[in-house]
C-alpha cells in the first residue's frame, strides 16, 4: 500500500458526484449538421483562418493559423463546407470570432494508421505535437509545445501527469484513464523523450481506485529500463489537480508565486492532453475531438461523450434527450470553476472538460450576507491569501488596494467561496479586485 | 457549489449550547432567570429589527445572532435585576454596539459585553449585589424567589468575598476549598447565569469546537494564562494562588469558550488568537488581583476586542511560495 500525497495547506472536500457518469463508458456523439469553431481555442493569440468561404474541407485540414505570437493551428472537425465567418457564444467572452462548417454527413470518417515513433527526434516529435494543435485540455487552454520547451535555464527532470480530476461531477479524465490507458502511457514517453528526461508520476486521486489500477497495468506492459514512470495515488482534497498543489504534493517542490511549474524542474501535463500527444504523434491525428462529461440531475440522460470541437451545447442537449423541469442552472467546467453559461447557443472547444447541467437542489441560490470574520476562508485557501479582505475592500470601494492580500496569486479554486457561512462569492470578488487592482 | 454550513446554521448552534446552563440556573436560582433571559432575548431581537428597519437594512433577526447577544447579555448579570436592566443592555449592545458601527461583521467589540460594562457603569449597586442565593436542584428553587424583595437575599459572590476578605472568608461562606470545585463545577454558587455551571458551558464550548465552530486556540491561552497568572500571583506568597478556582470562578469558562470566540470581534489568523487569548487572560487576572472590581473578564476580553485587527495585521496567512527576486520577490 502506498501512501497518499497530499498538499498540506488549505483545501475542501466538496461532495464528488462523479456517481452519474463515472461508470459510463465513453459514447461517441453523431457529428451535428454544423460545427462552430471558435478562432480562439487557447491562451494567446486567435487563429487566423487559411480557408475562404464555402471552400471544401477534409476532416483534419488545416483551417487556421498563428500568424504571431503563442498558438497553435486549428483543423476541420469534420469534412464539409466553410458556411460563414462570424462570432459564436463563449462561456467567458460572451462572443468570439468562429468559423461555422456545414458538415457533409455522406463523407466517411476518417481512420488513422499507427507509426513508429522511436526513430523521431526530440525536434520533430515537438514540431507533430504544435503541428496537431495540441493544448491543454484539461481546462487551462496553455500551448502544449510550449510548455514541453522550458527556458534552457530551467533544468527539467520531472514529469506528472495530472489524472487528479478533484472537481466534482467531472469523469472524462477518469475514463479516459481507463479506456485509453496504452495511449496514455505511451504519450508520456513521448513527452520524456521530448524533455530529454526520465522521471514520470502519475497523480490519480484515490476516489477512482479502477483508474489507478488500469495505469498500473498500462505502466507494467509498457515498463522500460528507459524510462521510470509511477502511478501515485492522492488523497481526494480539492484542489488536489492544480498544478502547483500536485507538484507540492508528488515532489514536495514549491513553485514560486507567478512563476512556472518548470522554475522547480517539473512539467505537468493533463492524462487526457497527453493522450492527444500520443495521438498527434503515433496516429498524426490533430487534436479536434473531447470527451466532455454531461451531467447534473437537470439532463435527461447523463453521459461521457466524445464530441467534434464545435458541437453547440443545444446539440448535446438534443442528442441526450432534452432538459429535466427542474433545471437551474448550466456550467461549462466543473461545479467550482466553471462557468455558468446563460445559451446553449455556444459550442464546445478543445478546453471543454464538461457541462453540467444542475437542477434547483444542486445549486445553493441563498442570498449573501455581511462577513462575519470567521476566518474559514483563510484556511480553505490552499495558497494562503486572504479573501474576506479582497471581498470587503472590494465592498469597500477600495478594490485598487487588494494586491497585499495576494490577489494575483488566486487561481480562483472557489475554496474560500464553498465554505464561507454567509454565502458570499468569493471568487467574483475576487475577479473584480484582479480587473481593477491591475491598471 | 457550497458547503451545508451557513450564518444561521452557526449561530443557532451556539444557541443551542447555551440552553443547558440556562435550564440548570433555573432550577438553582428559580424561574427569575429564564424571565431575565427571556426579556433580555426579547429586547434584543426587537431592538436589532427596529435598528436596521430604521437604518433602511435588510432585517437579519433569523440568523440568530441577536438571540446570542441577548443570552450571553442575560448570562453576564446578576438574575436579581429589575426588568429595565436587560432592556436598556440591549439597546446598548445592539443598537449602538453593534448596528451604529456597521452592522453584523463590523461591531468591533463584542455587544453583550459591551451590554454589560453599560449596566455596571450606570446602576452599579443593582449589577454587584442583586444576586440569588443558590440551592441545590434537589430543593426545586424554581419559584422561591419569585416576587420577593430581591435586595433582601442578596449575597457576595465568591470572586468578591475572595478580593475583599480573602480566602478564609470564602472557605467560611461557601465551604472547604475542595467542595467549592465541586460547587462551582456544577453550578452551585451564588453568581450570574453564566457563572453557574462550568460543567455545562465546558461541554457547550467542546461541542463547538467539535463542529468546528470555534478552534481552541482563544480558549486555552485564555485559560492557561488566568490559571498560570494567578498561580504566581494570586497567593499571599508567590505561586500559591489557585488556579483551578480562579479559572471555574467569574464567568472564566463563558468568556473564554462563547465571548472570546465571537467571530466579528475577535482575531481570525491563528497566532493572533494565540496571543489575544493570552492578552484577555493576562487583563483579566490584572483586573482581578489589583483592579477595582473583583471580576474581570469582561473589561478584558472588551480591551483587546479593538487589538483583534491589530493583531491581525501583524500576522498574515503564511503564502503558497514566495516570487522569485525577478518578480519582485525577496532576494
Amino acid at each position: 500500500m502506498t501512501t497518499l500525497l497530499t498538499f498540506p495547506k488549505g483545501g475542501v472536500h466538496p461532495p464528488a458526484a462523479k456517481e452519474y457518469t463515472a461508470h459510463l463508458a465513453t459514447e461517441a456523439m453523431p457529428v451535428p449538421d454544423e460545427l462552430e469553431i471558435i478562432l480562439g481555442q487557447h491562451i494567446g493569440a486567435p487563429c487566423t483562418p487559411t480557408v475562404s468561404k464555402r471552400a471544401e474541407v477534409e476532416e483534419g485540414e488545416l483551417i487556421g493559423e498563428v500568424k504571431k505570437g503563442l498558438g497553435v493551428p486549428l483543423h476541420a472537425p469534420v469534412a464539409g463546407t466553410i458556411k460563414t465567418f462570424g462570432t459564436s457564444g463563449h462561456p467567458m467572452r460572451v462572443s468570439a470570432p468562429s468559423i461555422t462548417i456545414r458538415t457533409d454527413q455522406a463523407a466517411p470518417a476518417r481512420t488513422y494508421e499507427k507509426k513508429a515513433w522511436s526513430q523521431l527526434d526530440a525536434k520533430e516529435l515537438l514540431a507533430k505535437v504544435h503541428n496537431a494543435g495540441i493544448i491543454g485540455i484539461g481546462g487551462a487552454g496553455f500551448p502544449s509545445h510550449v510548455k514541453l520547451s522550458p527556458p534552457p535555464d530551467n533544468p527539467i527532470d520531472t514529469l506528472i501527469l495530472n489524472g487528479a480530476e478533484c472537481e466534482p461531477y467531472i469523469t472524462a479524465d477518469h475514463r479516459q484513464m481507463l479506456e485509453r490507458s496504452a495511449e496514455i502511457v505511451e504519450g508520456a514517453k513521448i513527452i520524456l523523450k521530448i524533455l530529454g528526461i526520465t522521471t514520470c508520476h502519475i497523480g490519480i486521486e484515490n476516489n477512482k481506485p479502477d483508474a489507478i489500477s488500469a495505469m498500473n497495468v498500462a505502466v507494467a506492459n509498457a515498463a522500460s529500463e528507459e524510462f521510470t514512470i509511477k502511478v501515485q495515488p492522492l488523497q481526494v482534497k480539492y484542489p488536489q489537480g492544480s498544478e502547483k498543489q500536485l507538484i507540492q504534493a508528488v515532489t514536495g517542490r514549491k513553485v514560486p508565486a507567478f512563476a512556472l511549474p518548470s522554475a522547480v524542474g517539473v512539467v505537468v501535463h493533463n492524462v487526457s492532453t497527453t493522450a492527444a500527444i500520443h495521438d498527434a504523434v503515433v496516429l498524426d491525428k490533430p487534436l479536434y475531438e473531447k470527451v466532455v462529461t454531461i451531467s447534473g440531475k437537470g439532463i435527461s440522460r447523463p453521459a461521457n461523450l466524445r464530441v467534434k470541437v464545435g458541437t453547440k451545447l443545444s446539440d448535446i442537449v438534443d442528442y441526450l434527450g432534452g432538459v429535466t423541469d427542474d433545471l437551474a442552472k448550466i456550467v461549462m467546467g466543473g461545479p467550482m470553476m466553471g462557468f455558468a453559461v446563460s445559451s446553449l447557443d455556444i459550442p464546445v472547444t478543445k478546453t471543454t472538460s464538461s457541462v453540467l447541467f444542475l437542477a434547483e437542489d444542486e445549486i445553493d441560490t441563498s442570498p449573501h450576507s455581511q462577513c462575519i470574520r470567521c476566518g474559514w476562508c483563510l484556511e480553505a485557501c490552499p495558497m494562503g491569501l486572504e479573501p474576506k479582505e479582497v471581498a470587503i475592500h472590494v465592498e469597500a470601494g477600495r478594490p485598487q488596494d487588494t494586491k497585499q492580500f495576494g490577489v494575483f496569486e488566486c487561481f480562483e479554486c472557489g475554496c474560500c467561496a464553498f465554505v464561507c457561512p454567509a454565502k458570499r462569492p468569493l471568487v467574483q470578488f475576487i475577479r473584480l479586485a484582479k480587473m481593477k487592482a491591475a491598471g | 457549489m457550497r458547503s451545508s454550513e451557513s450564518v444561521e446554521k452557526i449561530m443557532w448552534s451556539v444557541v443551542a449550547c447555551l440552553v443547558p446552563p440556562l435550564i440548570l440556573s433555573t432550577f438553582i436560582f428559580g424561574i427569575q432567570t429564564l424571565i431575565i433571559t427571556a426579556v433580555s432575548v426579547a429586547s434584543c431581537v426587537a431592538v436589532e429589527a427596529i435598528s436596521q428597519k430604521v437604518m433602511g437594512r435588510q432585517v437579519t433577526v433569523r440568523d440568530g445572532s441577536a438571540v446570542i447577544t441577548g443570552m450571553l447579555l442575560a448570562f453576564v448579570i446578576p438574575p436579581g435585576v429589575p426588568y429595565l436592566l436587560p432592556v436598556l443592555g440591549a439597546v446598548m449592545a445592539i443598537y449602538i454596539g453593534k448596528h451604529l458601527l456597521g452592522g453584523i461583521g463590523y461591531n468591533i467589540f463584542n455587544p453583550a459585553l459591551l451590554g454589560r460594562a453599560f449596566l455596571l457603569a450606570t446602576f452599579p449597586v443593582a449589577m454587584t449585589s442583586a444576586w440569588l442565593p443558590a440551592t441545590p436542584p434537589s430543593e426545586m428553587a424554581l419559584f422561591k424567589y419569585l416576587g420577593t424583595d430581591i435586595d433582601a437575599v442578596s449575597t457576595a459572590t465568591p470572586l468578591a468575598l475572595l478580593k475583599e476578605q480573602g480566602m478564609t472568608a470564602v472557605n467560611e461562606t461557601f465551604g472547604a476549598t475542595a467542595n467549592l470545585y465541586t460547587d462551582f463545577f456544577l453550578g452551585i454558587r451564588p453568581g450570574s447565569i453564566g457563572e453557574t455551571s462550568g460543567l455545562l458551558i465546558l461541554l457547550g464550548g467542546l461541542y463547538l469546537l467539535y463542529r468546528r465552530y470555534i478552534s481552541w486556540h482563544i480558549p486555552v491561552s485564555m485559560l492557561a494564562t488566568i490559571g498560570l497568572l494567578t498561580w504566581i500571583f494570586g497567593g499571599v506568597t508567590p505561586f500559591s494562588g489557585d488556579p483551578l478556582l480562579a479559572i471555574l470562578s467569574g464567568g472564566a469558562l463563558l468568556g473564554a469558550f462563547f465571548m472570546a470566540t465571537d467571530y466579528v470581534s475577535s482575531p481570525t489568523n491563528k497566532k493572533s488568537q494565540l496571543i489575544y487569548g493570552m492578552g484577555i487572560g493576562a487583563l483579566t487576572v490584572l483586573i482581578r488581583l489589583k483592579g477595582g472590581y473583583p471580576e474581570g473578564v469582561c473589561y478584558a476580553i472588551l480591551l483587546m476586542n479593538p487589538i483583534s485587527s491589530v493583531l491581525d495585521s501583524w500576522f498574515k496567512p503564511k503564502r503558497f511560495a514566495a516570487p522569485l527576486p525577478s518578480q519582485g520577490g525577496a532576494k
